[in-house]
């Protein structure tokens, strides 16, 4: 089905079980431990072997010679992988370090060897036994040591590097009220909490793997890519992933090595990273630079807006695209922005939830909290004033939706933004001194085409497949709930079967696409199968009504399940999108509200209430829409507070690689937060009317936080995260 | 040359069954459970007592089953997430959780829900915790202390909230 008109009225409206607060249909699974994850399938194949990963104690030079003999004489020890006995590897499309390294090593962690034994035990103690001798060169690992060498990316996801409108630099010269502030935003981990793993089997040349991936199809492509098979030879599945952000969007070591391991040994063989090899060993989102210059008329109308950002990566790799939603969230006459990339030789970054925005956001929203301070105008009000309703580089081209003020203003309300005191250091709780701080969200909304395949059976039951991922996002329920509406069905007469290869192709789960793209391409083989129930009634499918189990057309009603007859009846098909996103920009938009308490003695912030009001289209699942939000205003709390991969300059890895000293939120550090969806659809985005949600929940939080501790202390941290060593010498006299 | 592995016979009861293993002595009772006796509901998210995923119920008290060797637990009882409930036939927590949608991607989930059930009977018990303001006292099933205790339990999509609604109603707590 092509999409390029907006929708109109469909079977979706009717909201029987779309936009319900249905509980996720995987629940008994996932609450009961039997939702089964890439690791723990003992059932798919007999006779797993266990794969070890070795990795690079450097992270840059060269292996000058790998000694086996030890570990290769172990108790159990059944292959060892390296890539001077693997063969021949490729590079899948995606990837920008290899995935084996050796004998060049391109990063520290960088896998170099995977020792398969019987037993788990085993391979990790071989493991220990592999005698690798390195020759070490030097590298760059020093982002703002490397600024200056900085070059201009090729033109990537967001757009080209530099933009420009009308006269940015006579503008901010002239402008009455200046700011010109340069943030910084650390390297961070998506520390999803399973482990990437991997069972892989060969069939002669067939391959069978069984992963943690968010995306089916390009893990299928490169795995092939990189082993040098043909694609029809390789099967992924991937039916549960415990958590992902981005960090399992590409094909990783583990399931490279877990194919190379089981050709090796002869058997299946089964891989996980080990926790403290993720963060160096897999991608990152990276650090950046961000100079920030505002040019403002005295009544608080902004005149020049600018935005710089440097980020890192290894040769061939991306930057980090920062200022991507400076580009459309604020008006301004004369605009420019540029994105500069240095060659670092850290592990390889990449994108975690909402790359681009939630660094560009850390940002930008502490620079227009500065600059409504100058202003002498309430943060909220210097946002509502700079409101566009076109996308300001191209003002023919309007918003699908936008209702950025409507969510600032009811968030304001609803979180009692009227009690925040302007000046700051002025509320005190105890020796608490609290403050509250607001932020703008904003995260584009991607259209990526999806399709999907629906069989009804003589029971009258309804079977959906797609390559479509869950990872925890909720996809198994709202693509029940898709077709459950389409069909006229109770959700308990829908099975959904995801994350499979040999399924219709999906969008797979990435850029917060994965909700509205794929329910589309469900929509899509749902019109295809009541056209073909309706045409073998000899119904006019488009006056058949679909509801409670039965197609009506005047006082003819059969059963879905006599419709489908003994042998069902089977239909396949996607959504495409015409160019409804050229003549349209689509974004979502929300508005982060938190109060903080910084303790006037130690620093120590903790966050006291958080709430959003956000504008995003068609909630499919309030339930799990909520989640989504709350899930990602948390880990804004963390980039805010805590999160930063600290690099050690001398040796070029980081350093806190484990859970312990990687500090992501626990329980103690959030409070009750609040999501308010403003009632929005979007009939521009699909005929889910829906657009995404999941990333639009960390664009701006950290952000929220810092302005709340300002707004607590009067000072300003323009470094993330906010740890209480930036603040506890700056803090007010208390006396 | 490295030595063959030690191997060691272990009895436990698990879920009310008993169960004989022999295990390398390097087994963790994590992976005993779960390479061994294929319970793949307790997860391994770090293997070394950062994350809580492993959380399982030893002999009344939750444990991190990754920072313990399963030949140390001869004789013992341990509870783990499919010995709580079944899909067709839910245990409150796991109910509840299912009710506030305390989970998202669901890795973490089996260790939240036995920590949970454990938790509870700490606070029963009257054990104090970091922010229990007096020591001596009964605890309070309020959310601080609830968030408190179960901070043992990382969950990164953060359902935090949902899962500390979903205790509180078990525990017959108003939130």
């Amino acid at each position: 089905m092509r999409f390029d008109t907006p929708a109109t009225t469909n079977p979706i409206d009717q909201l029987r079980v779309i936009g319900q607060p249905i509980s996720r249909i995987d629940g008994p699974l996932k609450t009961t431990g039997t939702a089964p994850y890439a690791y723990e399938r003992h059932d798919v194949v007999p006779n797993q072997a266990y794969g070890y990963v070795v990795g690079a104690a450097i992270a840059k030079g060269r292996i000058a010679s790998i000694d086996l003999a030890q570990a290769q004489a172990a108790p159990g020890v059944l292959a060892i992988v390296t890539a001077e006995n693997a063969g021949k590897l490729g590079k899948g499309g995606r990837n920008t370090a290899t995935l084996l390294g050796g004998p060049a090593i391109e990063h520290y962690h960088q896998a170099v060897a995977l020792v398969v034994a019987e037993t788990f035990e085993q391979a990790r103690a071989a493991a220990s036994l592999v005698r690798v001798d390195y020759t070490r060169t030097e590298g760059a690992f020093d982002l703002a040591a490397a600024r200056n060498s900085a070059g201009t990316p090729k033109s990537g996801f967001g757009g080209p590097p530099d933009t420009s409108v009308g006269d940015f630099a006579k503008a901010f010269a002239a402008a009455p009220v200046q700011l010109d502030e340069t943030y910084t935003t650390p390297d961070q981990s998506h520390a999803m909490m399973e482990p990437h793993a991997t069972i892989a089997a060969w069939d002669g040349e067939r391959l069978t793997v069984w992963t943690s991936n968010q995306m089916i199809a390009w893990a299928a492509g490169d795995l092939a890519k990189t082993l040098g098979i043909s694609r029809d030879k390789v099967r992924v599945m991937s039916p549960f992933i415990g958590g992902g952000f981005g960090g399992k969007l590409f094909l990783r070591a583990d399931v490279v090595l877990a194919a190379l391991g089981a050709r090796a040994a002869g058997r299946p063989v089964k891989v996980a990273l080990t926790r403290p090899l993720m963060a160096n060993n897999t991608t990152h989102r990276p650090a950046t630079i961000q100079r920030i210059r505002i040019g403002a008329t005295g009544d608080g109308k902004i005149t020049a807006l600018g935005h710089e950002s440097w980020s890192g990566d290894l040769p061939g790799g991306g930057p980090e695209e920062a200022v991507n939603q400076t580009r459309l969230l604020y008006a301004a006459a004369n605009r420019m922005t540029a994105m500069r990339l240095a060659v670092l030789d850290l592990a390889e970054g990449n994108a975690m939830r909402a790359p681009g925005e939630a660094s560009g956001m850390m940002a930008l929203e502490i620079a227009i909290d500065e600059m409504a301070e100058k202003l002498g105008l309430d943060p909220v009000e210097f946002r509502i004033r700079n409101d566009t309703q076109v996308d300001p580089e191209q003002p023919e081209r309007p918003f699908s939706q936008r209702r950025l003020i409507e969510c600032l203003r009811t968030g304001a309300e609803r979180f009692g933004w009227n009690k925040r005191q302007a000046q700051p250091g002025r509320m005190l709780d105890g020796n608490i001194l609290v403050g509250m701080g607001v932020a703008a969200a904003f995260r584009n909304n991607l259209l990526t085409k999806s399709a999907a395949r629906i069989r009804l059976d003589g029971s009258g039951m309804v079977t959906v497949e797609t390559d479509m991922t869950d990872i925890g996002t909720g996809s198994y329920t709202i693509i029940a709930q898709t077709a459950a509406e389409m069909m006229g069905l109770p959700i308990e007469k829908v099975a959904v079967r995801l994350g499979d290869s040999t399924f219709p192709v999906s969008c797979g789960s990435g850029g917060q696409w994965g909700g509205n793209n794929s329910t589309a391409g469900v929509y899509a083989a749902c019109v295809k199968l009541r056209e073909a129930v309706a045409q073998k009634l000899g119904f006019n499918s488009a006056e058949a009504v679909f509801a409670d189990g039965q197609v009506r057309l005047g006082n003819r009603s059969v059963s879905l399940a006599e419709a489908a007859g003994a042998e069902g009846l089977l239909a396949e098909d996607g959504i495409e999108y015409g160019d409804l996103d050229k003549k349209y920009q689509q974004s979502t938009f929300g508005a982060h509200f938190v109060e903080v308490g910084v303790d006037a003695a130690t620093g120590e912030t903790r966050v006291r209430r958080m709430l959003a009001a956000c504008a995003c289209g068609r909630i499919l699942n309030p339930k799990t829409a909520r989640s989504q939000l709350i899930g990602a205003m948390t880990m804004g709390v963390g980039a805010a507070l805590t999160e930063e991969l600290v690099v050690d300059k001398r040796t070029g890895f980081f350093v806190n690689h484990d859970l312990a000293s990687y500090e992501v939120p626990v329980h103690a550090d959030i409070p009750h937060q609040d999501v308010v969806f403003l009632d929005e659809v979007d009939p521009i985005s699909s005929p889910m009317k829906a657009k995404g949600v999941a990333e639009l929940g960390i664009c701006g939080v950290a952000a929220a936080v810092a302005n709340a501790i300002y707004n607590a202390t009067g000072v300003r941290v323009r470094d993330y995260p906010i740890t209480l060593d930036k603040l506890i010498e700056r803090l007010p006299n208390m006396q | 040359m490295p030595d063959q592995p030690t191997m060691s016979d272990v009895s436990m009861l698990v879920n009310g069954e008993t169960r004989k293993l022999r295990l390398d002595v390097r087994t963790t009772l994590l992976d005993a459970l779960r390479e061994h006796l294929h319970l793949t509901g307790t997860k391994k998210g770090c293997d070394h007592g950062q994350c809580g995923a492993c959380t399982v119920i030893v002999a009344g008290r939750r444990i991190n089953s990754c920072l313990t060797l399963a030949v140390m637990h001869e004789g013992d009882s341990v509870t783990t997430i499919e010995g709580l409930g079944t899909p067709e036939n839910l245990h409150p927590m796991q109910a509840a959780f299912v009710k506030h949608d305390g989970y998202q991607c669901g890795y973490c989930t089996p260790g939240q829900i036995c920590s949970a059930v454990a938790m509870l009977d700490e606070i029963k018990a009257g054990t104090p915790s970091h922010v229990s303001a007096d020591l001596m006292a009964q605890p309070q099933l309020t959310a601080m202390e609830l968030r408190e205790r179960m901070s043992g339990n990382i969950c990164r999509c953060a359902a935090y909230p949902n899962i500390i609604d979903a205790i509180s109603e078990v525990a017959g707590r108003k939130t």
